[in-house]
């Protein structure tokens, strides 16, 4: 299990997301996932065995790392990405919830249900009204939440961004005050801008997104309310085909992230 | 055969799992195996390399880290996500069994096209009967594992927490000697998150077990309140499902039955009878 098996269960989710969303699962795995686990992870790979301090008393080191990394910014990042790709299950949890109540409806023959058979069913884009768009809301809102504490819990614990190239510690076992070396400090500070920079960007896409889903749900309401009687032949025809081109570039889409990650 | 592995063999058994059930096997995968694979793994990578003893008496280094760590955080949580994820393989296997059952039982009944034999693969079994009693024995069990890998836990490494020193005085070190051991603050901090992660799961079974006992136990005030009309069809329906079960093996008893005397008055038939038993 590990970020390939992620890729697979939320590429599922790709098809019922909004456009924005779709652009921001490729950050999620391109800019981010596949950045820690290409260029990063070796980054920080020998964090523990290249921290030198200048002393022979044995602990000093152990005590001294242990003291200024309390957690390594890898696994802080690797955290942060689990926890903020999860929320999108939820819709997940929701679509596949609709699909049984569709196949229940279309086994017991119900006429209003539209589809032909069970394969149409398990294929179908749903659109994000109803409650639906309450829990790809409250998705949203969760990726923003998790996002803005890991950006806080990171800046709390290493004071700001930077990596420092040296470091005072005077922790028992460690006699007086020892200096201690830090490796590759430049190259960890470089990545971590980095991966800081694209957090930002994942949030203002997570809060663009947010603002299009209120834009587009106020608008919705005030057209029904401003036009009580429509048309529903004409409606239905439109979101068919808005429905159609979703699903062309939806499957697009798909191909894509599919081609990067193989 | 990895973690991989088994996240295929398990995602069968989900679709015959309950929404609690599903919902589990998500945190197990995502909250707990994947957190294990991706970062707890590199945390404990260099615990014995960089576990320092002051002294350079050889042997030691050795002893002391053995001493204090019989079984290291790593493999116990391995162990603990294997035992208890095992348990829902009762039910995927009790459900193959009730499949073939239906499938032998569409070669009798002259249905066995490749239609039916599909929509025998793929329909989702309801959880009643046996299969009930197979699913919530799966629960117990997964539950036991959970609780009893929580108290090995507890037993080996009280408070959950891991600390920086440990005085260590076991031959060959000289009296009294100081260990240190590597990154004890980010191995509380996942200590603590897997912690937090099993009580999760312990919640959710025990959710699922719940769930599953109200619902028994309202189907059947509702068959007791609402009874098909006639004394003897009333029975009939109660036993409906075990009545189908007879049925089914009687079938099978007779076809097992008819098949051994035909082989015995005919010996050569006995290449017929094998491809027959294989079925």
């Amino acid at each position: 299990m590990d970020w390939g098996a992620l890729h697979t269960i939320l590429g599922g989710v790709n098809k019922h997301s909004t456009s924005i969303g779709k652009i921001w699962l490729t950050v999620l795995f391109i800019f981010r996932i596949m950045i820690l686990v290409v260029a990063a992870e070796r980054v920080w790979g020998d964090e523990q065995d290249d921290f030198i301090c200048n002393t022979l008393q044995p602990g000093c080191k152990n005590v001294c790392y242990d003291h200024f990394f309390p957690i390594s910014h890898i696994r802080l990042w690797a955290l942060q990405l689990i926890f903020v790709s999860t929320p999108a299950l939820l819709v997940a949890m929701h679509v596949a919830y609709r699909r049984h109540e569709k196949k229940r409806q279309f086994r017991k023959g119900d006429q209003k249900c539209e589809y032909k058979d069970i394969e149409e069913i398990r294929k179908q884009r749903f659109r994000i009204e109803g409650s639906l768009w309450w829990t790809y809301t409250s998705s949203i809102f969760f990726r923003l939440v998790f996002e803005a504490v890991f950006m806080y819990a990171f800046y709390f614990m290493y004071d700001g961004f930077r990596m420092p190239r040296l470091m005072k510690c005077n922790a028992w076992p460690c006699p007086n005050t020892v200096d201690c070396f830090v490796s590759r400090p430049t190259e960890k500070t470089v990545f971590t801008i980095f991966m800081i920079a694209v957090s930002s960007i994942c949030i203002l896409l997570n809060v663009a997104e947010l603002c299009y889903l209120l834009t587009k749900f106020f608008l919705k309401r005030s057209k029904k309310a401003g036009n009580p009687k429509h048309h529903p032949n004409h409606e239905n025809k439109e979101e068919t085909k808005q429905n159609e081109m979703n699903e062309l570039i939806s499957d697009s889409c798909q191909n894509t992230v599919t081609g990067f990650s193989n | 055969m990895n973690w991989a592995g088994l996240y295929t063999v398990l995602s069968g058994v989900n679709r015959h799992s309950t929404s609690i059930g599903r919902i589990w096997l998500s945190v197990i995968f995502i909250f707990r195996i994947m957190v294990l694979v991706v970062a707890a793994e590199s945390v404990w990578g260099d615990e014995k390399s960089a576990f320092t003893c002051n002294t350079q008496q050889p042997g030691c280094n050795s002893v002391c880290y053995d001493h204090f760590f019989p079984i290291s955080h790593i493999r116990l949580w391995a162990l603990q996500l294997i035992l208890v994820t095992t348990p829902a393989l009762l039910v995927a296997m009790h459900v193959a069994y009730q499949q073939h059952q239906e499938k032998k039982l569409l070669v009798l009944t002259g249905h066995a096209d490749a239609k039916h034999m599909e929509e025998v693969k793929k329909h989702k079994m309801r959880i009643s009967g046996s299969l009930w009693w197979t699913y919530v024995c799966s629960v117990v069990f997964r539950l036991l594992f959970e609780a009893v890998f929580m108290y090995i836990f507890y037993m080996l490494y009280p408070g959950y927490q891991m600390v920086r020193l440990v005085k260590c005085e076991a031959y060959p070190c000289p009296n009294t000697v100081d260990c240190f051991i590597s990154r004890p603050t980010e191995k509380t901090i996942f200590t603590v998150f897997m912690l937090v992660t099993s009580s999760i799961c312990i919640v959710l079974n025990m959710a699922e077990l719940v769930y599953l006992v109200v619902r028994a136990c309202a189907r059947r005030g509702q068959h007791n309140s609402n009874p098909p009309s006639g004394k003897s069809s009333f029975y009939g329906h109660k036993l409906s499902s075990e009545y189908k079960q007879n049925e089914i093996n009687q079938l099978l008893t007779e076809q097992d039955g008819s098949l051994k005397d035909m082989l015995r008055r005919n010996p050569g038939l006995q290449e017929k009878g094998d491809r027959c038993s294989a079925c």
